[in-house]
C-alpha cells in the first residue's frame, strides 16, 4: 500500500487504484470545477432555503390577518371605530378585532420615521387589527357593511399584495432548486469531459492493462475511483468555503428587516453537507458512463 | 492448446496471413521466423486474441475466439504471458508493481517474497523500486518476461524479445524461456535471429514456424 496526497486529504490507494497515472491537468480541472460548483451550490441552497422561509413567514403572518383603517374627522373617529368594531364582532369569520394603541402604531412607523415620531401632530388613521378564523370572512360583504356603518373605514385584507409576494418567493425557491440541478448537470458535464480527456490520453495504459488480462470493469473502476475522489475532494473544499462565506454574510438584524437572512438556520446547516456526497455521485456516474463508452470504442 | 483451422487475417482489403492450419501443443517450443513485415506480430496477436481471424477459425484453450466477449478475452489473457517488443509498461509504477500487474488486475494477492524471487530469477532484484524508464533495454525485456510469467501462464508468447539487446543478454533471455518450457509452458518466440535459434537447438526440441508468402511453413525439430 502506498499513500498519495489528494488535494487536502490523504487517501491510501492500492496499486489497483494507481494503474491510472496521475495527470495534472485533468486532475486539477476536476477538483477546481467540483470546488467551484459546490461553492455555487451552497449559495443556491441558501437562496432556496431563505426564500422558503420567506414564503412561509409571509404566508403565516399575512394569511389570517387584515386591517381596517379609519380615516375620519377627529370628532368622528371614536364613533366610527366603535361602529366598525361592532360590525366586525358580528361578522362571521372574524375571530378577533382590536384597535391598535398609539404605541403600537408608533412601533409600526418607527422603521420609516425613527423612534421620536410626534404621533399626536400627525393625522394618522385609527387601525383595527382583524384576525380571521380558519374559514375566513366575506371581504366584499364586510366592505359593504363597513361602508354603511363607518364611512371612513377601509378594509385591507392583504390579499392584493400577499399573493404576488408569495408567488415571488415561490419562484425564487424554484430558481434556487433549478440552479442546483443546473450546477449538478454542469459538474457532470465537466467531469465527463475531463474523464474523456484522461481516457483518451491513457490509451496506452488501457492497452497494457488489457494485455495483462484486465477486464473493462477493472479499467473503468480505476478511472471512476480516481474521478470520484477528485470530485468529492473538490466539493468538500467548495462546500467548506461556501459555508464560511454564507456564515459571514450580514445577519438579518444588521441588514434591516427587508432582508430575511440569506443563509441557513439551525439544522439547515446540515443540508450543505449533502453537496460533496452528491458531487461524488455525479462524478461517479459521469465517469462510469464516459469510461464504458470509451472502452467499448477501444475494442 | 492453440489451434489454427485454415485461419487467415486481412486488413483494409489486404490479406496479411492466409490458410494457416497448425496446432501449438502444450509444452511445445516454437520459433516463429520470417523477414520483417511478414506478419510475425500479427500471428502472435491472433494467438492471444488481440486480433480476430478474418477467415477460418482460431481456438485458444479449446475455445473458439470468434465472437468472444471482452471479459472472456481478459480471462484468456491471464493464461497467456506476452513479452512485447516494446514491453508496454506503466511508467508511473515501479518495476515490482509493473511485474505484479497481472496479479493486480485479476484481484490476486501479491506475495512480496515470490515477487522478489521472480525478480532475482530475471536478475532485477536491484531494480525492484526503479521506474521502467530508468531500465536498460535488456532490463526492460527481462522485466517484461517476469510480468509475462508471474501468473504461471500456460503459454508464453515473446515478440522479438532479443531485438534490442546484445548477444549476451539474448542468450540469457533465451535461457529463461527454455527454463520455462522445461516447466511445461508452451513457448513461442518470434525472431529473425537465426543464431539464437541455432543456440537453442542443443537444449530444447524446438520447432520452427516460418512465415513466407503469407503462409506458415512448419519445419521439424531438427534445426
Amino acid at each position: 500500500m502506498k499513500t498519495i496526497l489528494l488535494p487536502f486529504l490523504n487517501f491510501s490507494e492500492s496499486t489497483s487504484g494507481r494503474v491510472v497515472p496521475p495527470s495534472g491537468f485533468t486532475a486539477q480541472l476536476t477538483v477546481i470545477t467540483s470546488a467551484a460548483m459546490a461553492f455555487l451550490a451552497v449559495f443556491a441552497l441558501a437562496l432556496s432555503m431563505a426564500t422558503g422561509r420567506l414564503a412561509e413567514r409571509w404566508g403565516n403572518e399575512l394569511a389570517r390577518g387584515s386591517t381596517v383603517r379609519i380615516s375620519a374627522p377627529a370628532e368622528q373617529v371614536d364613533a366610527q371605530v366603535a361602529a366598525a368594531l361592532k360590525v366586525l364582532e358580528t361578522t362571521p369569520g372574524v375571530a378577533a378585532a382590536r384597535l391598535l394603541s398609539e404605541e403600537e402604531e408608533t412601533l409600526l412607523l418607527e422603521p420609516w420615521f425613527g423612534p421620536d415620531l410626534p404621533l399626536d401632530t400627525l393625522p394618522l388613521p385609527a387601525l383595527i387589527d382583524v384576525q380571521e378564523t380558519s374559514d375566513g370572512f366575506d371581504a366584499e360583504g364586510l366592505r359593504l357593511r363597513l361602508a354603511g356603518e363607518a364611512p371612513g373605514a377601509v378594509l385591507d385584507d392583504h390579499s392584493r399584495w400577499r399573493k404576488p409576494l408569495l408567488r415571488a418567493a415561490e419562484r425564487l425557491r424554484f430558481l434556487g432548486v433549478l440552479s442546483l440541478i443546473l450546477i449538478a448537470g454542469v459538474t457532470g458535464g465537466m467531469i465527463t469531459l475531463a474523464a474523456n480527456a484522461a481516457l483518451a490520453a491513457n490509451g496506452q495504459v488501457i492497452r497494457t492493462l488489457r494485455l495483462v488480462g484486465a477486464t473493462d470493469r477493472f479499467i473503468a473502476g480505476a478511472f471512476v475511483r480516481r474521478f470520484t475522489l477528485r470530485g468529492l475532494s473538490g466539493a468538500l473544499i467548495g462546500t467548506f468555503l461556501g459555508m464560511i462565506a454564507v456564515a459571514l454574510l450580514p445577519s438579518a438584524d444588521e441588514a434591516g428587516s427587508f432582508l430575511t437572512g440569506l443563509g441557513f438556520v439551525g439544522a439547515q446547516w446540515l443540508w450543505p453537507l449533502a453537496i460533496p456526497v452528491l458531487a461524488a455521485l455525479v462524478a461517479f456516474a459521469a465517469t462510469r458512463v464516459a469510461a464504458s463508452q470509451t472502452l467499448r470504442r477501444l475494442m | 492448446m492453440i489451434e489454427f483451422h485454415d485461419a487467415g487475417y486481412g486488413y483494409g482489403g489486404r490479406e496479411l496471413l492466409t490458410e494457416m492450419s497448425l496446432t501449438l501443443a502444450p509444452g511445445s517450443f516454437h520459433f516463429l521466423t520470417g523477414p520483417s513485415g511478414t506478419g510475425k506480430t500479427t500471428f502472435l496477436k491472433l494467438c492471444y486474441r488481440e486480433l480476430q481471424a478474418t477467415a477460418g477459425r482460431v481456438s485458444i484453450f479449446d475455445e473458439d475466439t470468434r465472437g468472444m466477449e471482452r471479459d472472456d478475452v481478459a480471462q484468456l489473457r491471464r493464461r497467456i504471458g506476452v513479452v512485447h517488443q516494446d514491453c508496454q509498461f506503466l511508467d508511473h509504477l515501479s518495476v515490482a508493481e509493473n511485474v505484479a500487474l497481472p496479479l493486480t488486475v485479476s484481484g490476486q494477492p501479491r506475495d512480496d517474497g515470490d515477487l522478489s524471487d521472480l525478480l532475482s530469477w530475471v536478475g532485477l532484484s536491484e531494480q525492484i523500486n526503479a521506474r521502467p524508464p530508468e531500465l536498460s533495454g535488456g532490463e526492460r525485456q527481462r522485466a517484461a518476461l517476469a510480468r509475462a510469467v508471474i501468473m504461471s501462464p500456460d503459454v508464453i508468447l515473446a515478440d522479438e524479445p532479443t531485438g534490442n539487446v546484445d548477444w549476451e543478454m539474448s542468450l540469457r533471455l533465451l535461457q529463461l524461456l527454455i527454463e520455462l518450457n522445461r516447466m511445461g509452458k508452451t513457448v513461442v518466440i518470434a525472431t529473425h535471429d537465426l543464431h539464437l535459434i541455432r543456440q537453442a537447438k542443443s537444449q530444447v526440441a524446438a520447432r520452427v514456424l516460418r512465415i513466407s508468402n503469407r503462409r506458415i511453413q512448419q519445419s521439424g525439430a531438427d534445426l
